[in-house]
């Protein structure tokens, strides 16, 4: 009896786990464009707004065929990058996706995207949850949002 | 024997102080690079390759600039722009002096990088970039030559793929002489820094 209960109780708050997608909030995000059709990057800062851990699994943007977590590094002199799959979001933490570090790839422009333009792009979580945000478009030597 | 080690005491603070008076005598002022000094450890600057204006170019073209020589590719959307921006903010914080320097772009990506498309890429960032092209052995032997590296990643099956390259900054001064090396980590304030001093040296007779 005690371990039914259990079991529903444990049914219960998996249930109210899955109905209540983390909460992410999204703040200064741009993408550094470039001439041509170059692929450009994405910056973003994500706050978890919740008590409980989840990660980035993917991003896609409405602008661009194509989107892509990577990470740069420069270790050991040699400047390269590299897909990520997952980008962990801490319990009440946050991750900043900045130039030299994690930003989103988006390749092939949909339609050409000039400074000030807004950019679309929703993060998927691993709980399967959507975060829509908003990138402002900056020149290439921009330095920031 | 207490006097005998006394005067040998003395013996040895006399050949320091000797020693110390020489170096200032012979040795001409060094300035004070922040950036790692090269001088001497590396080759002048000498290549042949194309300008983004589809011009040839060597070396000795940009005799009298202080050249900042960085390697990259177009196709680079995060790393190569982080480093051609803070180039420009450099150049723009270092003043007047900055129209005796040119940032050399040299592409690792020769099947992709254009003149044409360099032009558009290096002018976005700042004006006194200069973007190069030349062919695989050219860039090879340039890079070879300043023991830089770079790889092309597989293809990642959509037919785009990336360039591991080195990240250095190399710099050369009026004479082509190669004399620092900077990462891209480096703080600007030493940047500006050394090529303050860099510029000055050139600007005197």
């Amino acid at each position: 009896m005690f371990r039914s209960l259990l079991t529903c109780a444990l049914l219960a708050s998996g249930t109210v786990y899955a109905a209540e997608p983390a909460t992410v909030v999204a703040s200064d995000g741009w993408v550094r464009v470039l001439p041509g059709n170059l692929p450009a990057g994405g910056y973003v800062t994500l706050r978890n707004e919740t008590d409980r851990a989840v990660s980035i699994v993917s991003a896609s943007s409405p602008d661009y065929a194509d989107a892509m977590i990577h990470r740069s590094s420069t270790e050991g002199g040699m400047g390269r990058m590299e897909m990520v799959d997952s980008v962990p979001l801490p319990p009440s933490g946050k991750v900043t996706f900045a130039p030299g570090g994690y930003h989103v790839m988006l390749m092939q422009a949909k339609h050409p995207v000039k400074p000030g333009d807004a950019v679309s792009v929703t993060f998927t979580l691993s709980d399967g949850s959507k975060v829509p945000v908003t990138l402002t478009a900056r020149p290439a030597n921009a330095t920031g949002p | 024997m207490k006097s005998s080690t006394c005067r040998r005491a003395l013996l040895g603070l006399f050949a320091l102080v000797a020693i110390a008076a020489l170096g200032a005598c012979q040795r001409e002022p060094q300035p004070e690079w922040r950036l790692t000094d090269v001088s001497g450890h590396l080759p002048d600057l000498d290549f042949r390759l194309t300008d983004d204006n589809g011009k040839p170019v060597t070396g000795a073209d940009f005799k009298g600039k202080v050249v900042l020589m960085y390697f990259g590719y177009t196709h680079c959307p995060d790393v190569c722009p982080l480093t051609l921006t803070q180039l420009h903010v450099i150049l723009d914080r270092l003043g007047a002096p900055a129209d005796r320097v040119r940032i050399l772009f040299v592409s690792v990506d020769p099947a992709r990088d254009t003149p044409a498309i360099m032009h558009d890429y290096v002018n976005a960032f700042d004006k006194r970039a200069v973007g190069l092209v030349g062919s695989n052995a050219d860039v090879e032997a340039l890079a070879k030559r300043y023991r830089s590296a770079f790889t092309r990643e597989p293809d990642r099956g959509d037919g785009n793929y990336e360039v591991s390259h080195s990240s250095a900054i190399y710099i050369f001064d009026g004479q082509g002489k190669a004399r620092l090396l900077a990462t891209p980590s480096a703080a600007q304030d030493d940047i500006v820094h050394d090529l303050h001093l860099l510029t000055s040296m050139e600007a005197q007779p």
